[in-house]
């Protein structure tokens, strides 16, 4: 009994170890294959140049971290209202049975491969933006991006993308919140809108902040839905119409030919992309705690 | 869409080194069937030159391995001008340009051999009026000169350019020969094409970007081109395989492999077996023109 007990012990302590000495690993990889290029082309002319231009010998990632972080925005502003409104309804508003149904339909969401978002964008969503919205756009600005392929295309493909992380994830936070809570708000007298705004969304803060930080990080890593309907023109991006490059799309996009530098560069810049989610993790870490502290 | 095309690549090696495999067997038993026939030699072979010649020399030299499991071929860059430095230095063994001989290198080389053609079919849309374009205004759209296509003939709209990735074998080749690659004063290589461009990863993703979006203009390999885009003629010739073959076609270019006064003879076997069927089917499947 002890001894079956301690091998299962030492195989999950296996498991463990393997798991932490892969990401080390992968980490000690992807800064010793970048650093080299980092180190000579020197980091800010890295981070602040304006143009990617390899062939050229040109290696300035800004049009390409604006990218991302625009596509994300964008994702942010669409996923976070429809999301949280959406696990409200499911939870609050419509009857258990129902709401299993709805539920099974958003979590489906979760299981389509990023290339069949990328290939829907590609033929139905940029085709539409080009059909629809750039004719309103173009009678205040005439001289807007035609084609569709546009930072706006992205964030509506990463929101779909990022709405069954968001809804779960603040379903979950919503259901746990206390009977008490709503029975009690309930007995003051006040509405169900009321109830729901002041008292169960404040109690489950903490809970739908880490579904938007979880969302967020698979944002910024999407990759392949992205590669397809964005246009990839590393271009500083100037209104949501507008074409542009992501990091990581630059990455899977340009690995394959590339030569020993411009290779170098492309791990420099998953380097790049490393720290950026480090540091969003770590801010939207302090910030949970500070609202989790408010609350209370 | 690239996992598909990589999974489309990986199917088409292993259709590739079966074909070759089950093509070597058959060889073989030939070979022992004739009295007299070639034994297998050992023997290194060195290619050295091109970058755009390379990737094909090594599907190239995948299959010569399979076929005779005692060879090596030891594949090198460098580029067009390295590939004739290396022969005449006796470095290589043979020297892979992708594009004609100077005339200066010449007197460097014994023989020459075209392996291959390149070629790359110049496409807008469907709608587009625009059926014909000079070299020097294809040019001049894709460094971002000529913005309007009815600076070129065509209705007034703003031309949206699509191009592929940095590093791309076709857009190397593509701003080659059209002049888009521009040299600085010291000698560095400048690729001028606009920023303004849409990228797009594949020939595929070029031809469905191009074939849905109203007045666009791409550019694809020559193998690729079908009715869902409208190839444009060049300097009032058609792209097609004929008319690359008689080099009437100019945005087209040659893969050559060329030797000096020695040649050894697993460097001539190599050599064969590219010019072989089975080496010119190779060609085929990897999209470049078969030249026998």
């Amino acid at each position: 009994m002890k001894s079956s007990e301690k091998i299962i012990e030492k195989l999950i302590l296996t498991s463990a170890i393997v798991a932490a000495v892969s990401v080390a690993l992968i980490t000690i990889f992807i800064f010793q294959s970048g650093l080299p290029v980092l180190s000579e082309y020197g980091l800010l002319n890295f981070i602040f140049g304006e143009t990617w231009k390899p062939t050229n010998g040109v290696y300035g990632i800004l049009p390409l971290i604006v990218g991302t972080l625009s596509v994300t925005l964008g994702a942010l502003i669409i996923g976070i209202p429809t999301g949280i409104s959406c696990a409200i309804f499911l939870t609050e508003i419509l009857p258990p049975k129902a709401a299993k149904l709805f539920q099974s339909a958003i979590e489906l969401l979760a299981g389509i491969p990023s290339v069949a978002y990328g290939f829907f964008g590609l033929v139905v969503l940029v085709p539409a933006i080009r059909n629809f919205i750039v004719p309103l756009a173009q009678r205040i600005n005439p001289d807007i991006n035609p084609t569709g392929f546009s930072v706006l295309a992205g964030a509506i493909i990463l929101a779909i993308m990022i709405l069954p992380t968001i809804v779960s994830m603040s379903q979950n936070a919503i259901v746990s919140v206390p009977v008490e809570f709503r029975e009690a708000s309930l007995a003051l007298g006040a509405s169900k809108r009321e109830t729901i705004s002041k008292v169960i969304l404040p109690a489950a803060k903490s809970g739908i902040f880490s579904s938007i930080i979880l969302g967020m990080g698979r944002a910024i890593g999407e990759t392949m839905a992205v590669l397809l309907i964005t246009g990839n023109m590393p271009k500083m991006p100037g209104n949501p119409l507008d074409s542009a490059a992501t990091l990581t799309g630059t990455i899977a996009m340009e690995m394959s030919y590339a030569g020993p530098t411009h290779q170098q560069a492309l791990f420099a810049i998953g380097i790049i992309l490393f720290v950026i989610i480090m540091l969003l993790n770590i801010i939207a870490q302090l910030m949970m705690k500070r609202l989790g502290g408010a609350s209370q | 869409m690239k996992l598909r095309n990589e999974l489309k690549l990986t199917m088409k090696k292993v259709i590739a080194v079966g074909l070759v495999a089950a093509l070597s067997i058959g060889s073989l038993a030939a070979c022992s069937a004739v009295p007299g026939g070639k034994a297998d030699f050992n023997g290194n072979v060195v290619i050295a030159g091109s970058t755009s010649v390379q990737p094909l020399s090594e599907v190239l030299a995948a299959g010569f391995e399979e076929d005779h499991m005692a060879m090596t071929v030891d594949i090198q860059g460098g580029g067009s001008g390295q590939g004739i430095k290396a022969i005449a230095a006796g470095i290589a063994d043979i020297g892979a340009l992708s594009r004609n001989l100077k005339e200066n290198e010449k007197s460097q080389v014994e023989k020459e051999y075209i392996i291959a053609m390149d070629g790359i079919a110049i496409v807008v849309n469907p709608d587009s009026a625009v059926a014909n374009l000079t070299v020097e205004q294809i040019k001049r759209i894709y460094t971002g000169e000529i913005k309007n296509w009815s600076e070129v003939g065509g209705a007034d709209a703003v031309i949206t350019v699509v191009t592929r990735e940095e590093g791309s074998g076709t857009r190397g080749a593509f701003i080659e020969i059209t002049g888009v690659l521009t040299k600085d004063e010291s000698g560095n290589e400048i690729d001028q094409t606009t920023i303004d461009a849409l990228v797009q990863p594949s020939t595929g993703a070029v031809k469905s970007t191009v074939a849905n979006t109203p007045n666009t203009i791409g550019y694809i390999s020559l193998g690729a081109l079908d009715d869902t885009v409208k190839g444009l003629d060049v300097e009032g010739v058609k792209a097609s395989v004929e008319n690359v073959l008689s080099n009437a076609y100019v945005i087209s270019r040659p893969f050559i492999y060329v030797t000096g006064a020695e040649v050894s003879e697993a460097a001539q076997a190599y050599i064969d077996y590219v010019l072989s069927d089975v080496g010119q089917l190779t060609v085929k499947e990897n999209g470049f023109i078969p030249v026998n």
